[in-house]
């Protein structure tokens, strides 16, 4: 029942092909790039307001920052980098003018350079996972990166749909969910979150991976950081450009707030307990 | 007792990252390390480094302490209306006299604006002087006051009081604003300028010279985890090297604190005496709504010994909003008063009521504010650095108003500090610049002859009268003498100071908040946004553990359960034997430094916690 009005980042791409390492990780031969998804999101403590003509939230003010998911992204991806098991770690943001300040964030987590994907005003307002997710692959292709790394999900709209959709768009394999990724030759081996437990899977470049919560503790953009970071470059780019069409199919038709909770009865008796289930209409 | 936050979306990813951090603080245990100062059955409260320094600690050693250092031409602690505005005015010079300047704001707040609370009623006389096509350019000022409206509450009546032209409440010119989204387009002149902002960032530490001068500041270390030690994810903050550094940290801030000691700042002037304004945010009726009416009111709950008084704007931004809010003298002496409970007991008269039913409340905060006036401005300027703002303290409180004299405190540092750094045959005898100029400027300005010229209304409550006194006090002597008859009258010494032992006093008897019009305490704090990284040292340090339980709770019943308007402290049972322990919620602080100031014991020392934390006010 809220909106989302998120914006969505994609990161860079890692870019593997044709590369002829079997067996042996991708040393910095393989120009490798590591994508990062993420999403600027309503800050979790705020209190969130339905507006006035119920069409959505009230954003304006509200301090926009990283998705906890993305982040998680951003630092696996630099983790690998670091490792020198990519070579280029790209972030991208989808957005209006804002999402600058999260995409140097992550620069300044130590991405190398970073996308600015143009979305503002009504479009930006009805950005949703299937617009994303078609930036994203368009953008894949273009920059021919070889891995995508993304927040599993957005909290404040828990679609947790960015991810799947770019996969299946691209017709690349799938890590959801991933508390584990190890780079192995060529393929990536992924340990998933799931309902009964953990499963591994290994999945072969290019793929996209989301992250999930125990996949690490991201660092903090220490100040020295982000003055380096403005240094660094951030391209921008419309959709348009990429041949995608972010015109929404969802039509938003009301916002409410959640019902007040009622207050609970305290019944002396299984008798009455049954009574007044009876008179509630629920037996 | 951590504020448990209502979630209507998310919940599943929010329970997750709560799960995880749940996890995180497990293996934090409360009562590591044996307690030093304090008895040995008293788990240990206080953890942060300027309490237990880390030289000494074992769990610090080898661990890299070296700081990245980059150096500017001007830095400003503070990105609120006075910092704000010196950063404005150097870079408006330096394009002027077409030389290069580097000037960088560091902000505590994740986004400037967010820790910024005021009524507001702006005088625009500083704002015309910066940026004099500030309405071409956007600035919020979109009420102006149409109606000024003052009275006497007493428990069921309301006794209006008139403004006539001349009194300092009157309103005519002024605007009422939202300072938080005031103070957010102050950041954007600022940044068109090339003023490097910085939010999410806190200045923790000064830097001296070795001659003693200021060298500029350090930011917070992050990645220290509860109980001191050091995380994975530690980091030591920068440091800022300046020529001059300008303090503009607003109302007690914790760095002037420790200046004020290290340069006897204070020796010439008056105790600094405060208040505590708490404000809400209110979606009203529209038949009840009036855009650009000021109501002000004194009286009813607070008796006639209290200083205090409330505020109620009508605002003209959209919606049919008001700002209302309450400001209690710090000097009280009953410790069992509160505020907070003050304040929701107030907006039940039957002339409040009336404008908030059927209303809706959307924001809550609070913050102390300067009421010392002229008698306690200390020095302002020392070697390397300056004071600015309402952290020396230049609010005019009878008009209730400090935002136009912080920024025009801001710009004439921002003026003297310009000519003495591109003084290029300038001989410093000191390594950071010290530039006496600025407060010969403050004092011929217009910020020093209003404040001279109100100087004795706020000590004039303190006599038996109090609030009539006062009146009397002002109607008299500030509206036919303005201000100039030749005596000065002091205040009543340190507020912390002021509080009379429990015994003495009675208990007051609060009403219970009806979830209508009042409310609790935690659903108050929970519409601050206020919010801090959990794991690390609370930042509501103590000097010494054992004080609250032996002489707060002892002799004054623990007065800081009450004017803490966040719920930070509570006196809770111990678990294994009889007595109460002190419990200290840093997350809910919202900033305000009232703990810091009316601590009777002086034994809580504000510090700064990891930048990003604290309220998320927008446009409070």
């Amino acid at each position: 029942m809220h909106r989302s009005s998120e914006v969505k980042h994609v990161a860079s791409y890692l870019n593997t092909r044709g590369c002829e390492c079997f067996g042996q990780p991708c040393e910095s031969h393989c120009p490798v790039l590591t994508d990062r998804t993420i999403h600027v999101q309503l800050k979790t403590f705020i209190k969130i307001r339905v507006k006035p003509d119920r069409t959505g939230v009230v954003t304006d003010g509200v301090k926009h920052s990283m998705n906890p998911f993305c982040e998680i992204a951003v630092e696996e991806a630099i983790k690998l980098k670091e490792k020198k098991l990519v070579k280029e770690v790209v972030a991208v943001s989808c957005g209006p003018q804002q999402v600058q300040e999260t995409i140097r964030t992550a620069l300044a987590m130590g991405a190398d350079r970073g996308i600015h994907v143009e979305v503002s005003g009504k479009d930006y307002e009805t950005l949703g996972p299937l617009q994303v997710s078609k930036i994203f692959a368009a953008l894949a292709k273009k920059e021919q990166a070889d891995l995508i790394i993304l927040g599993k999900q957005a909290i404040d709209d828990d679609c947790n749909q960015t991810g799947q959709m770019i996969a299946a768009l691209l017709d690349w394999p799938q890590g959801t969910f991933a508390s584990e990724m190890t780079l192995e030759a060529d393929k990536m081996k992924v340990v998933r979150e799931v309902d009964g437990g953990l499963e591994t899977i290994k999945i072969k470049l290019p793929a996209v991976v989301t992250a999930d919560l125990r996949l690490n503790t991201p660092r903090y953009a220490t100040l020295p950081n982000i003055m380096k970071a403005k240094k660094k470059k951030i391209a921008n780019v419309k959709p348009a450009d990429l041949g995608v069409d972010v015109c929404s199919r969802l039509e938003v038709l009301k916002v409410d707030e959640p019902p007040q909770r009622q207050a609970g009865v305290k019944v002396e008796t299984v008798d009455d307990l049954v009574g007044k289930l009876k008179e509630a209409g629920r037996v | 007792m951590i504020v448990n936050l209502p979630v209507p979306f998310g919940k599943i990813s929010r329970r997750c990252v709560g799960a995880l951090k749940a996890v995180q603080a497990e293996h934090v245990a409360p009562q590591v390390y044996s307690t030093r100062s304090s008895s040995s059955t008293l788990p240990r409260i206080t953890t942060h480094y300027t309490v237990y320094p880390r030289n000494k600690d074992p769990r610090w050693e080898g661990l890299e302490m070296e700081r990245f250092a980059d150096e500017a031409d001007v830095v400003i602690v503070g990105g609120g209306p006075a910092g704000l505005s010196a950063a404005i005015r150097l870079k408006q010079l330096a394009n002027q006299h077409e030389k290069e300047l580097r000037v960088c704001v560091v902000e505590k707040a994740s986004q400037i604006g967010a820790h910024t609370l005021s009524g507001a009623c702006l005088e625009p006389t500083a704002l015309s002087e910066l940026i004099p096509d500030w309405k071409e350019r956007g600035a919020p000022l979109n009420t102006p006051v149409t109606e000024d409206k003052f009275s006497i509450l007493t428990e069921k009546y309301r006794i209006p009081v008139p403004i006539l032209p001349g009194l300092p409440m009157n309103n005519h010119g002024n605007y009422l604003v939202r300072l938080g989204h005031f103070v957010r387009w102050l950041g954007e002149q600022a940044e068109e300028l090339g003023v490097e902002l910085y939010p999410g960032y806190a200045a923790a530490e000064v830097l001296f010279h070795e001659d003693g001068s200021v060298k500029g500041i350090a930011t917070n270390d992050v990645g220290i985890a509860k109980d001191g030690s050091p995380k994975d994810v530690f980091e030591r903050g920068m440091e800022l090297h300046a020529k001059v550094t300008l303090f503009g940290e607003g109302c007690h801030g914790h760095l002037a604190k420790q200046l004020y000691k290290q340069f006897n700042l204070r020796e010439n002037c008056e105790p600094q005496t405060y208040a505590i304004g708490l404000k809400e945010l209110w979606v009203i009726d529209e038949k009840k709504w009036h855009p650009g009416r000021a109501e002000h009111s004194v009286g009813w709950p607070l008796n006639r010994n209290t200083y205090g008084g409330s505020f109620l704007y009508h605002l003209n931004e959209g919606e049919p909003l008001v700002a209302v809010g309450f400001v209690v003298g710090l000097d009280y002496t009953n410790p069992y008063l509160s505020p907070f409970r003050e304040f929701q007991r107030w907006k039940h008269h039957p002339s409040v009521m009336s404008t908030l039913e059927g209303g809706n409340r959307i924001a809550y905060g609070a913050r102390a504010l300067n009421e010392g006036g002229s008698q306690s401005i200390p020095k302002v300027t020392f070697p390397g650095g300056m004071l600015i703002g309402c952290s020396p303290g230049f609010m005019n409180v009878p008009k209730i108003k400090g935002t136009h004299t912080a920024m025009k405190s801001g710009m004439l540092a921002a003026e003297s500090a310009f000519s003495k750094i591109t003084d290029e045959n300038l001989q410093s005898e000191t390594a950071g610049l010290y530039i006496p100029e600025y407060e010969e400027a403050f004092k011929k300005s217009w910020i020093w002859k209003e404040l001279y010229s109100v100087r004795n209304i706020r000590p004039s409550f303190h006599s038996y009268f109090g609030l009539y006194g006062g009146m009397v006090y002002t109607g008299i002597f500030y509206w036919i003498l303005r201000g100039k008859e030749p005596w000065t009258l002091k205040h009543n010494g340190l507020d912390s100071a002021q509080l009379k032992p429990a015994k003495d006093c009675t208990p007051i008897e609060y009403p219970k908040p009806d979830g209508k019009i009042s409310f609790d305490l935690l659903s108050s704090v929970a519409l601050s946004g206020t919010n801090h990284e959990h794991d690390q040292p609370p930042h509501l340090t103590l000097k010494d553990d054992s004080v609250p339980v032996a002489q707060n709770l002892a002799i004054y019943d623990g007065p800081e359960q009450r004017f803490c308007p966040a719920g930070v402290y509570e006196y809770v049972p111990l678990e294994t034997s009889d007595g109460m322990r002190l419990q200290i919620n840093a997350q809910n602080c919202v900033h305000c430094k009232t703990c810091d100031i009316k601590d009777p014991s002086q034994n809580i020392n504000w510090v700064v916690p990891e930048g990003s934390g604290g309220p998320a006010y927008n446009g409070m």
